[in-house]
C-alpha cells in the first residue's frame, strides 16, 4: 500500500488524476505503522486541500497523534495540521497544539509555533488568547523556536502600535545574533543565522517606521549589522539589503543613511546580476526619500535599461517610473511603450500598461506637456495594451475628455484633436485594432465629431459603418459604434435608414433593437435633440448651495480640494513616504474612487439601450451628466471647482507657452533629425532650469543624508557660482555623451535635469517648481528655513536658448533673456544674467531669482499669546538641548534662539518661557518652552502645518551651533 | 510566505511539486508548465529572479530559481520573503539533498519522492521557513529514516515502474 501511495503521489505530480487513492491515503495515516503513517500523512498533505471533505476523517487521527508520546508522530501531525487544516477544524486541535508550546523537545515547540502562526493567518480571532505564549516562544532558550516565533511577530507588527515596547528585546536579540552569540551550528557560510537576521531587520524597520524614539533604539545595532556584513557572500548581501531598507524606513539618521547609500552604490555597481537587481530595487525604494541617489547611478541605470535581462529592464522602468516628473515624462513614457512593444508576457503588459495609462493623464494634468502628446500616447496605450487593459482605463480616459475643465475652448481643442487623430486611425487599417480602442474611438466620434467642422459628418458615418461591417469587431463594440452613429445621425436620414435596415436582421438582439430605435429616431428627427438637452442640466448642483452653506454655518469644515489636503498632509509628515512626486498619489486615489463608478455608468450607455427605447440615444450624454454630478460631490463634500481631476484641458495652457518652464539645459543637444525635433526645440526655447544646478552639484554621497523634509542643511551663499559651474559641467558632459548615443543621452540628460527639480518638489514647494503648475496658493513656508539664515531665497534660473531660436530672433541681449522668465517670476528681483556657455549651437545663461520669506518677531502680550495659542491647530512637541553654560539655562537658551532666529521672547515665568514669531506672509508660530531636567521641552503651535517642524529644526540647529 | 516549490528538469518534466496554497489540479499543471516556460528561456548569466507570473497570484509574487545541471529548483514566494535569502535557502535545500542521498542526481528525486518531500517538510512548513540549519534538518530526517528500515523494497518496485517511464517519457 505504501509503495502504491508513493506512486500515486508521483502520478498526481505529473498531472494524472489519482483521486481514487485519497481515501486510502487517509486510511494509511489512520491505521498504518509509523512508516505507513508517514507516507499517509505526506500523501494527505499533497492530495487534499483545505476545503476537501475527506479531511473530516482525518481529525481524529490527528488528535490521537498529537497526544502521542512518539515524537515523530507528533511532528507529523503538526506538519499536516499546518498544511491543510481549514478554519472550522482549528478549534478541535487548538488546545493540543497550544500544549505543545511547552513541550520539552524544541522541534515540537518549533512546529507548534508555526502551526499556530498558520492558524493566526487563517483565523486571527481564534488564537488571540495565546499572544502571551508567543512572547514566551520569543524568549525560548532554543534559537530555532525563537526564529519561528518571529514569523508571527513579523505578521503582528504590521500594525505596530501595541508592540513598540518589544523593540528593545528585538534589538537585543539582533545584537546577540550579530555579535555571534548563537551556537556555531547556526552559522551559514560563517554568517551567524542570516535568515534570522533578515527577519529581525524587517521587524525593526516596521517598528521604527515614522517613530523617532523607537528608531533611536536601533541605530546602534543597524550600524553594527552594516559593519559586520562585509563579507563577499550572497547571504551577507541579503542582510545588507534588508539593513539598507530598514535604515531608509525608520526615522532617518544621517550617518546611517550615508552608509546605506554607499551600500546601494555597491549593489548597483556590482557585476553580479542578482545584486544589481537588488540594487535597483533598493534604489526604487530609496528615490522616494532621496532622489539624488538615482542621479549618482544614472549611467548604470541607463545601462540597465538596455540590459538583456527582462527582469532588470522591468525593474529599471519601475525606478524610472518613480522619478518621473514634468521634464522627463515624455521620455520615460516613451521608454515604457518601447518596452511594452517588445514584451510578450501578458501579465507584465497588463501591469505596465495600467501604470502608463494611470499615469499619463495625471502627468498631463500635473506637468502638461501638450495635447497631441497626450492623445497620441493614449492611442499607443490602447493599441498596445489592447483588450488586456482593465476596463477603467478607457473609462477614465473618456471621463477626462467628457468632463473637461472650466475653459470650454481648451476642452474643445483637446476633443478636436482626439477626433482628428481617430479619424486618421480609422482611415488606415482597422482590423488589428483592439476592441477597447475601437470602443473609445466610436464614443469620442459620436460625442465630438460635430466639433470638427472641416470633416463631413457623412464621412464619419461612413467610417463607422465600415467598422460595423468588419468581422473582427465584437458585438459589444458594434453596440458602441451604433450608439455613436445614433448620436451623429441627425440629418443624415438616408444613410442611417440603410444601415438600420441592414442591421435589423442581425442575430444580436441588442443590436437589432438599437437599429430599430435608430430607424425610428431618424424618421422623427426632433427627438434626437440630445445635445441641447444636456446643457439644461444644472451640473454645478447650484440647487444644493443652500444646503452647503447651512452645513458650513452649522460648523462643517469647508471643502478643500484634494490636492490642497494632500499638500497639508505632505507638509505635516516628517518623512515623505509617498512615491516620488507628492501630488501623484492623491490624484491617483481620487481618480480611482470616482472611477469605480464610471465603468458601470459607461456600460449603462450601451446596456440601457437594450431595454429602453427613448433613453438609449441619450445614454451617452446622460452618462456625461451623471459623471459631472459625481464630480461635484467629492468624497468629502461639495467641490466648488473641478480641481481634483483637473482635466487635460490644462495642457493647452502649457502648450501655448511651450517653455513648459522647466525643461532642462541638457535636453538641447544636437539631434539627428532637426525637422522632427524642431518643435521640441522650440518648446525648449526659453526653458528654465530651476535651482537645480545646486542640487546636483552637491549630490555627493555626503549630502545624500539630508532627510527629505529637512532639506539643505547649509545656507549657500555661493549658490549661484556653484550652480552655474555645475550646470555647465553637466551640459558639456551630456553633450559629449550625446554624440555617442542619442537616446541614451537624452534620457541621461532628462535624468539629470529631473533630479533636482524632483528634489525640490519632494522637499519643499519652492516657488520655482510650482510656477509651472500654477499652484500659487502654495505657501512656501518652508522657505523660511533658508530665509532666516541667508535672508534670501536663492533660486537659480538657467535660461537656455538653442541656436535655432537665436536664428529667428535678433541676437539676444541679457535683458531679452529675462523676458523669457515665466510671467509670475518676472516681477521678482533677479540678479544679472550670466552667460554660461557661448557655444554656437547653444547659449546658456543663468540668473538668480529672489523671493523673500523671512521669520519676523511677533510682538504680543502674554494674554494675546494665550488666546492665540488656543486658536492654533498644528502643534509639535520635542525635547531640545538646554544650554547650560551660563547662569539661567532657560534664559540663555531662549536668548540664543532669539538671536539666531529672530524670535520674540514674550515672557519667562519660572521654568517656562513663551516665544512668538511669524512669517513674512503672516502665519504666526508660538513656542512654549519648559525646562525639563537637562532638556528643554519645546511645544510649538502654528496655523500652518509645516511651520512648527521647520522652526523646530532651526532651533535645533541654532542650539547645536551655539 | 512561500507559495510553491517546484523542481523540474531541463525538459520541463516535473520532479517535485509542492503547493502551499490551494490550486486545482489543472492550474497546478499549468503553473508548472508556465514556470518552466519562463525559466527555461533565461540565460545562465542573468539574474535568478522573475517577477509576476500571471498564474501564481499576480504582481506581488516572484519566482526565484536556481539551475543545477539538469534540474531547475523554483521557489515561488511573495514579497515578504527576502530574495537572496530564498536563493540561499535553495542552496541549503540542495546541499541537504546532496548529503542525504550522497551525491544527489535527478534519479534520486524520482525514486525517493517521499524522502525528498520529507526533507522539504523539515525545511518549510505550511509556506514558512522552519529550519535553515543543515545539520538540524539532517538529524530530523535521519531520525525518521531509522524507522523505515524496509524502505528498500519500496524503492525497488518503483524503480521498475520508473525505468519504464524514463525510457518513454512522453
Amino acid at each position: 500500500m505504501r509503495e502504491i501511495m508513493v506512486r500515486a503521489m508521483y502520478c498526481e505530480m505529473l498531472g494524472y488524476d489519482a483521486s481514487f487513492t485519497y481515501i486510502h491515503a487517509i486510511k494509511l495515516a489512520q491505521q498504518g505503522g509509523l512508516l505507513e503513517k508517514r507516507v499517509g500523512y505526506l500523501a494527505v498533505s499533497l492530495f487534499l486541500n483545505e476545503g476537501h471533505e475527506l479531511l473530516l476523517l482525518l481529525v481524529n487521527t490527528v488528535l490521537k497523534d498529537l497526544q502521542s508520546t512518539n515524537l515523530i508522530e507528533a511532528c507529523m501531525a503538526l506538519t499536516v495540521v499546518a498544511q491543510v487544516f481549514p478554519k472550522d477544524m482549528i478549534p478541535a486541535v487548538l488546545p493540543l497544539v497550544e500544549d505543545k508550546l511547552s513541550h520539552p523537545k524544541e522541534i515540537i515547540r518549533r512546529k507548534a509555533v508555526l502551526a499556530l502562526y498558520k492558524f493566526y493567518l487563517i483565523a486571527p480571532n481564534q488564537v488571540q488568547h495565546i499572544h502571551a505564549k508567543f512572547r514566551k516562544a520569543l524568549c525560548d532558550k532554543d534559537p530555532g523556536v525563537m526564529t519561528s516565533s518571529l514569523h508571527i511577530y513579523l505578521q503582528l507588527i504590521r500594525s505596530p502600535d501595541s508592540y513598540k515596547d518589544m523593540t528593545g528585546s528585538f534589538v537585543t536579540i539582533l545584537k546577540q545574533v550579530v555579535g555571534g552569540k548563537l551556537p556555531l551550528d547556526f552559522n551559514y557560510h560563517s554568517v551567524p543565522a542570516p535568515w534570522l537576521q533578515i527577519q529581525l531587520l524587517r521587524i525593526l524597520s516596521l517598528l521604527g517606521k515614522e517613530d523617532q524614539s523607537t528608531s533611536e533604539l536601533m541605530y546602534e545595532v543597524l550600524d553594527e549589522s552594516l559593519r559586520r556584513a562585509e563579507m563577499n557572500h550572497n547571504i551577507t548581501y541579503a542582510i545588507l539589503y534588508e539593513c539598507v531598507k530598514a535604515v531608509y524606513t525608520i526615522h532617518p539618521k544621517a550617518e546611517l543613511l550615508e552608509k546605506a547609500a554607499r551600500c546601494i552604490g555597491n549593489f548597483v555597481l556590482s557585476p553580479k546580476i542578482n545584486l544589481k537587481y537588488l540594487g535597483l530595487k533598493a534604489l526604487t525604494y530609496v528615490v522616494q526619500h532621496d532622489a539624488k541617489l538615482a542621479l549618482q547611478h544614472q549611467m548604470t541605470i541607463i545601462e540597465c535599461l538596455d540590459h538583456s535581462d527582462f527582469t532588470i529592464k522591468r525593474e529599471t522602468l519601475e525606478l524610472l517610473f518613480r522619478i518621473t516628473n514634468a521634464q522627463n515624462v515624455t521620455v520615460i513614457v516613451e521608454k515604457m511603450l518601447d518596452f511594452l512593444r517588445i514584451c510578450n508576457d501578458e501579465h507584465t503588459i497588463i501591469h505596465l500598461v495600467g501604470k502608463v495609462a494611470d499615469y499619463v493623464p495625471i502627468k498631463t494634468l500635473t506637468f502638461a506637456p501638450d495635447n497631441s502628446w497626450f492623445i497620441q500616447t493614449m492611442n499607443d496605450v490602447f493599441s498596445i495594451g489592447g483588450d488586456l487593459l482593465q476596463q477603467d482605463v478607457p473609462n477614465n480616459f473618456l471621463r477626462l475628455l467628457a468632463e473637461g475643465s472650466e475653459s470650454k475652448e481648451e476642452d474643445d481643442q483637446l476633443r478636436l484633436y482626439a477626433v482628428d487623430s481617430y479619424l486618421t486611425v480609422l482611415k488606415g487599417h482597422t482590423s488589428h485594432l483592439p476592441q477597447c480602442f475601437l470602443q473609445v474611438m466610436s464614443w469620442v466620434l459620436g460625442e465630438y465629431a460635430h466639433l470638427q467642422e472641416s470633416v463631413d459628418q457623412r464621412e464619419v458615418i461612413r467610417l463607422l459603418t465600415q467598422l460595423l461591417d468588419q468581422r473582427s469587431v465584437s458585438s459589444e463594440t458594434r453596440v458602441w459604434i451604433l450608439s455613436a452613429l445614433t448620436k451623429i445621425s441627425e440629418g443624415q436620414t438616408d444613410l442611417i435608414l440603410d444601415l438600420a435596415e441592414s442591421l435589423s436582421s442581425s442575430q444580436d438582439t441588442v443590436l437589432r433593437q438599437q437599429a430599430q430605435e435608430l430607424r425610428h429616431l431618424s424618421q422623427d428627427s426632433h427627438k434626437t435633440s440630445s445635445k441641447p438637452l444636456c446643457k439644461n442640466v444644472d451640473s454645478s448642483l447650484s440647487f444644493l448651495d443652500g444646503f452647503v452653506s447651512e452645513a458650513l454655518a452649522a460648523g462643517a469644515a469647508p471643502y478643500k480640494p484634494p490636492h490642497q489636503r494632500q499638500e497639508e498632509l505632505c507638509e505635516d509628515r516628517a518623512l515623505n513616504l509617498e512615491p516620488y512626486g507628492f501630488s501623484l498619489p492623491v490624484s491617483l486615489s481620487s481618480c480611482s474612487i470616482t472611477d469605480r463608478q464610471s465603468p458601470t455608468l459607461l456600460s449603462v450607455s450601451s446596456g440601457l439601450s437594450g431595454n429602453s427605447t427613448e433613453l438609449s440615444q441619450k445614454a451617452g450624454s446622460s452618462t456625461l451628466i451623471l459623471e459631472g454630478v459625481k464630480r461635484v460631490w467629492g468624497k468629502d463634500g461639495y467641490l466648488p471647482q473641478k480641481e481634483a481631476t483637473a482635466p487635460p484641458v490644462d495642457e493647452p495652457s502649457a502648450a501655448v507657452q511651450p517653455p513648459s518652464q522647466q525643461e532642462a539645459a541638457e535636453r538641447i543637444e544636437p539631434r539627428p533629425d532637426p525637422s522632427t525635433q524642431n518643435q521640441d526645440k522650440q518648446q525648449l526655447a526659453s526653458s528654465l532650469f530651476v535651482g537645480l544646478g545646486v542640487g546636483s552639484s552637491m549630490s555627493l554621497l555626503g549630502k545624500s543624508e539630508a532627510p527629505p523634509l529637512r532639506f539643505r542643511k547649509k545656507p549657500r551663499p555661493h549658490e549661484s557660482s556653484s550652480s552655474s559651474s555645475g550646470t555647465s559641467e553637466r551640459s558639456s558632459d551630456s553633450s559629449s555623451r550625446s554624440s555617442r548615443n542619442t537616446t541614451d543621452s537624452f534620457l541621461y540628460s532628462s535624468l539629470l535635469e529631473e533630479e533636482p527639480a524632483a528634489s525640490i518638489s519632494a522637499f519643499d514647494h519652492t516657488p520655482k517648481s510650482t510656477t509651472a503648475n500654477g499652484l500659487a496658493q502654495n505657501k512656501d513656508t518652508k522657505e523660511d528655513r533658508r530665509a532666516n539664515t541667508s535672508q534670501i531665497l536663492g533660486g537659480d534660473m538657467v535660461i537656455v536658448r538653442p541656436s535655432t531660436i537665436q536664428d529667428k530672433h535678433p541676437p539676444s541681449v541679457s535683458s531679452d533673456l529675462t523676458a523669457l522668465l515665466p510671467a509670475d517670476l518676472k516681477d521678482l528681483p533677479h540678479s544679472d544674467v550670466i552667460s554660461l556657455t557661448s557655444d554656437p549651437s547653444l547659449s546658456l545663461s543663468s540668473c538668480r531669482l529672489f523671493r523673500d520669506e523671512a521669520l519676523l518677531p511677533l510682538v504680543v502680550t502674554t494674554e494675546e499669546y494665550g488666546k492665540l495659542w488656543l486658536s492654533l491647530s498644528h502643534d509639535v512637541k520635542q525635547n531640545l538641548k538646554l544650554l547650560t553654560d551660563a547662569g539661567d539655562p532657560l534664559r540663555t537658551t531662549l536668548n540664543a534662539l532669539k538671536d539666531a532666529l529672530q524670535l520674540h521672547v514674550v515672557d519667562i515665568i519660572g521654568s517656562e518661557g513663551i516665544v512668538a514669531c511669524r512669517l513674512l506672509s503672516g502665519a504666526p508660530c508660538l513656542l512654549h518652552c519648559r525646562v525639563n531636567g537637562t532638556a528643554l521641552a519645546m511645544w510649538l503651535r502654528s496655523p500652518h502645518p509645516a511651520l512648527p517642524d521647520c522652526i523646530l529644526y532651526h532651533c535645533q540647529r541654532a542650539l547645536a551651533h551655539h | 510566505m512561500i507559495k510553491a516549490i517546484l523542481i523540474f528538469n531541463n525538459h520541463g518534466k516535473p520532479r517535485l511539486s509542492k503547493f502551499y496554497e490551494h490550486y486545482t489540479e489543472d492550474t497546478e499543471q499549468q503553473i508548472i508548465r508556465e514556470t518552466f516556460h519562463l525559466v527555461s528561456k533565461r540565460d545562465e548569466n542573468i539574474c535568478n529572479f522573475l517577477e509576476g507570473g500571471l498564474l501564481i497570484g499576480g504582481s506581488d509574487n516572484k519566482l526565484i530559481y536556481r539551475h543545477y545541471a539538469t534540474l531547475y529548483f523554483v521557489f515561488c514566494v511573495d514579497s515578504s520573503e527576502s530574495e537572496l535569502g530564498i536563493l540561499d535557502l535553495i542552496q541549503v535545500f540542495v546541499e541537504t539533498l546532496d548529503k542525504c542521498f550522497e551525491n544527489v542526481c535527478e534519479l534520486d528525486l524520482i525514486f525517493h519522492v517521499d524522502k525528498v518531500h520529507n526533507i522539504l517538510a523539515e525545511m518549510v512548513m505550511g509556506g514558512m521557513v522552519l529550519e535553515t540549519n543543515m545539520s538540524e534538518i539532517i538529524t530530523q530526517v535521519e531520525a525518521q529514516v531509522l524507522f523505515s528500515s524496509d524502505s528498500v523494497s519500496a524503492v525497488k518496485s518503483i524503480i521498475l515502474w520508473n525505468i519504464k517511464y524514463l525510457l518513454n517519457p512522453d
